[in-house]
C-alpha cells in the first residue's frame, strides 16, 4: 500500500484581495523508504502543500485527500492528527535559527519534542537528546546539548534541527528547503546526513526545493510544480535526461553548471511567477512559455492535464510529444 | 584580552564587557537573561533609578511592618508644642524643619511628615504594585487569548477593550468610591478603601498592555519556532505558555516598571480628590491635598508629598526605560 497518498488536493486562501489559489489539484504518491522531490518557483505551492499533509494550516481552505499509511487527514479530528505530528510525521525547516525558540538549550527542545510522545523522565529524553545530537554528527554532544542555538553554527543547527525532527522516528519527513540557508559546503553535508538518516530509519522523505541540484541526487522521484499544479513528474533520471515540459527546460537552463563554458549565459525563464488570485487561464505557464504558439492557442484556454509519456513519466502541456522531442533535442539540450 | 580558558566558576563577573568584545574566553553561553543583566548594569541611569526603587520598597516594606508591629513611626503624635497657636503654622524656618523631624511637620495638626510620608509610601506603593499586577495578569491573559485563537475570540476581547478605554475612569472612581458602603464585601475601613482603589485602577487599565500582548502576540503566532512546535505534535497549552509567554516576559515586564508609576499617580490623584483610603491613614496624594489649603504660608507641606510623588515616579520610569533597553531585541 502506498504510504503517503495525495488525491486532488486543493489549498485555497480566503483573502481580501481575492481567493489565493496556493495549490489547486495536486497528486502523488509515495512509499516507503522513497524520496520525492517536489521543485518549483517561490508561490508554486511546494511548501503550502507540504504544511496541509500536516495540518498547520489555520486558515485555508483545504480540499481533496491525503492518505497517511491508510488514514485520511483532511477532516481528520485535530487532536489525532496533533498525535501524529512528531511521531508520524514531522519535518525539517528552512531557516533553523528561526524555527528552533531562541530561549531554550537545543537539548531542551529535543527533550520536549520527545516528551510529547513518550512518557519518560526528563534524564532518559536528555539521555536521548545527546544521542540523536551523536546521531546528525554534532562532536561533543555532551557539552553541545546545553547550548541556545544561537550558539551553534548554521550548519550545525540544521543538523540539531534534524535531530530533533527525527527525535521519534517519524516514518515521513518533510524538508522544506532543508539547504536554503546554508553554505554550499555544508549544504552538500546535511543532504548526505539525510540520506544517511533515511537509510537508517527507512522513512518516507519530501524535499521541497527550488534547486535542482538539490534533488539530483538524493530524489528516487521528482515532481515539477508551478501555479500550484504539478507540471511534470516522474522517475528522477527520467526527469533530467528526458524532461517534457517547457517549464522543467527553464529550471534546467537557468542553474549553473561546472562543465559549462564561463562565457556561455545562463538561459533564465522569461517574466515572473503567476499571481496566485488571477492564475493565467488554460496553462498557467503559457504567458512565459516560448513554445505556446506551435499548439496554436490551446494553450490561452484549456488546462493541459497530466499524461503518460512512459516510464511512470507525466507531463501537463498540449505540445504533441514530437514537438516536445524535437525542442528538447535541437534547442534545449545542446545549450545545456 | 588573555584571560584563562577555564574561568573559576567563583568569579562568574570576571569580565563585564565581554558580551561586547565577544572575546575574553567566554566559552560558555549567556542566556538572554545574563546578556541584558550586564547591559543593564552598565546602563548610569536605570541602574540609580533601580536603587532608589529598591530603596523605596524597603522603606515601605519596613514603614509597614514597623507601623504594624511596634508603631514606631508615630502618625499620631501631635507635637502641638511645635505649632504657632495663632497662624496655626509650625513654628520655625522651613514649615518647622528640626533634627527631630527632619521634614518638618504638619500644619495645625503638628504630625511629623517623615512619617507620615513613609507610612504613605507603604499604601502608594502596594496599591500600585497589586493594581499593576491586576492589569498585567487580565491583560496578559486577553492579549495572548486574543492575539493566537484570532477570529471571533479576538474581535469579542478587541471591542471589549474599546468599551474599557472609552470609559469614563475618573468618574466612576467617584461615582463608585461614594456608593460603597463603609462595610462591604466582608471587608471594612482602610482594607476595603484600599481593596476598591486596587480594582479600581487595575480592571480598568488592562485594556493597554492587552493591547501590546496582543500585537506581539499576533506577530509570535507566525513565526515559525511556532510552526516547528506544532509540527513536532506540541499541544495549545505547551505553545502558549512554553513557546509564547517567554517570548512576552520582555514587554510584560516593561509595561508593568512604566505602569507602577501611573498607577502610583492615579491613586495619589483619587486620593486628592477624596475619594481614596480615608484619614487619619497617610496617603500622598491625602497630604497634598491638605497642603493645598497651606501653601501659601507654608509651602514646605506641600514640597515634601509632591517630591515624594516626583521622585517616586521618575525613578520608575528610568528603571523602566532602561529595562525596556536592556531587553530590547534590536539593539542586540
Amino acid at each position: 500500500m502506498t504510504f503517503l497518498d495525495v488525491r486532488d488536493l486543493r489549498v485555497h486562501f480566503p483573502t481580501d484581495d481575492g481567493l489565493v489559489r496556493s495549490v489547486d489539484g495536486l497528486s502523488y504518491r509515495l512509499e516507503r523508504g522513497k524520496t520525492l522531490g517536489i521543485v518549483g518557483e517561490s508561490g508554486s505551492g511546494k511548501s503550502v502543500s507540504s504544511l496541509a499533509v500536516l495540518g498547520l494550516h489555520k486558515r485555508a481552505r483545504i480540499s481533496g485527500e491525503i492518505w497517511l499509511d491508510g488514514e485520511e487527514l483532511v477532516g481528520a479530528d485535530e487532536e489525532h492528527v496533533r498525535g501524529l505530528r512528531g511521531k508520524k510525521m514531522a519535518m525539517i525547516f528552512q531557516d533553523p535559527l528561526s524555527a528552533m525558540h531562541p530561549y531554550y538549550t537545543v537539548g531542551q527542545q529535543i527533550v520536549e519534542a520527545y516528551r510529547i510522545h513518550h512518557r519518560v523522565s526528563k534524564a532518559v529524553a536528555r539521555k536521548h537528546a545527546i544521542e540523536m545530537l551523536d546521531r546528525v554528527g554534532i562532536p561533543q554532544p555532551n557539552s553541545r546539548v546545553d547550548d541556545y542555538p544561537h550558539q551553534f553554527s548554521g550548519g550545525m543547527r540544521q543538523r540539531a534541527m534534524i535531530a530533533m525532527a527525527l527525535s521519534c522516528d517519524p516514518e515521513l519527513l518533510i524538508a522544506d528547503e532543508p539547504t536554503t540557508a546554508l553554505d554550499v559546503t555544508v549544504q552538500a553535508q546535511i543532504l548526505d546526513l539525510i540520506r544517511d538518516l533515511q537509510r537508517e530509519f527507512g522513512s518516507a522523505v519530501v524535499i521541497i526545493t527550488h534547486d535542482l541540484g538539490v534533488v539530483a541526487e538524493l530524489a528516487d522521484d521528482i515532481l515539477v510544480m508551478y501555479g500550484g499544479r504539478c507540471v511534470e513528474n516522474g522517475p528522477s533520471t527520467e526527469i533530467f535526461d528526458n524532461p517534457q515540459h517547457p517549464y522543467t527546460w527553464g529550471l534546467l537552463g537557468s542553474m549553473p553548471r561546472l562543465d559549462r563554458e564561463r562565457s556561455e549565459r545562463l538561459m533564465p525563464i522569461k517574466g515572473t511567477p503567476p499571481s496566485l488570485i488571477n492564475v493565467p487561464s488554460g496553462c498557467a505557464f503559457h504567458p512565459r512559455c516560448a513554445y505556446a504558439e506551435l499548439v496554436g492557442g490551446a494553450c490561452g484556454y484549456e488546462v493541459p492535464q497530466l499524461r503518460e509519456v512512459g516510464g511512470g513519466h507525466q507531463v501537463a502541456c498540449h505540445l504533441s510529444q514530437e514537438q516536445r522531442h524535437r525542442v528538447w533535442h535541437t534547442e534545449i539540450e545542446p545549450n545545456l | 584580552m588573555t584571560a584563562p580558558m577555564d574561568v573559576p566558576s567563583s568569579a562568574p563577573e570576571a569580565q563585564p564587557g565581554a558580551v561586547l568584545t565577544g572575546a575574553g574566553g567566554s566559552i560558555q553561553g549567556r542566556s538572554l537573561r545574563q546578556i541584558a543583566w550586564l547591559r543593564l548594569k552598565r546602563d548610569r541611569v536605570a541602574m540609580a533609578g533601580g536603587v532608589v526603587v529598591a530603596v523605596l520598597v524597603l522603606a515601605a516594606l519596613a514603614a509597614g511592618v514597623l507601623d504594624k508591629l511596634f508603631g514606631l513611626i508615630p502618625t499620631t503624635a501631635f507635637n502641638q508644642d511645635l505649632i504657632d497657636p495663632d497662624l496655626q503654622i509650625p513654628k520655625g524656618a522651613f514649615g518647622g524643619i528640626s533634627l527631630a523631624h527632619p521634614l518638618g511637620i504638619e500644619p495645625t495638626s503638628g504630625r511629623d511628615l517623615l512619617a507620615r510620608i513613609f507610612a504613605g509610601s507603604w499604601i502608594s506603593l502596594l496599591i500600585a504594585f497589586l493594581a499593576t499586577m491586576l492589569s498585567v495578569v487580565i491583560g496578559t491573559l486577553m492579549g495572548v487569548v486574543a492575539g493566537y485563537f484570532g477570529g471571533w475570540v479576538d474581535t469579542l476581547i478587541s471591542r471589549l477593550m474599546d468599551v474599557f478605554l472609552a470609559f469614563p475612569l475618573l468618574v466612576f472612581a467617584l461615582a463608585l468610591a461614594g456608593v460603597v458602603p463603609d462595610n462591604a464585601f466582608g471587608l471594612s475601613g482602610d482594607v476595603l478603601r484600599i481593596a476598591l482603589l486596587i480594582f479600581i485602577i487595575g480592571f480598568f487599565n488592562w485594556p493597554y498592555i492587552g493591547r501590546i500582548i496582543r500585537g506581539q502576540t499576533l506577530s509570535l503566532r507566525e513565526r515559525e519556532f511556532v510552526d516547528a512546535a506544532k509540527s513536532l505534535g506540541a499541544r495549545q497549552p505547551y505553545i502558549l505558555f512554553r513557546e509564547l509567554l517567554p517570548n512576552l516576559a520582555a514587554p510584560i515586564l516593561v509595561y508593568s516598571t512604566l505602569l507602577i508609576p501611573t498607577n502610583i499617580l492615579f491613586e495619589a490623584a483619587l486620593s486628592f480628590l477624596g475619594v481614596g483610603v480615608r484619614p487619619p491613614t497617610p496617603t500622598w496624594g491625602g497630604m497634598l491635598s491638605d497642603a493645598a489649603h497651606y501653601y501659601q504660608i507654608d509651602p514646605e507641606f506641600m514640597l515634601v508629598p509632591g517630591l515624594a510623588i516626583f521622585v517616586t515616579v521618575l525613578a520608575f520610569n528610568l528603571f523602566g526605560d532602561g529595562l525596556r533597553d536592556a531587553l530590547d531585541p534590536r539593539a542586540r
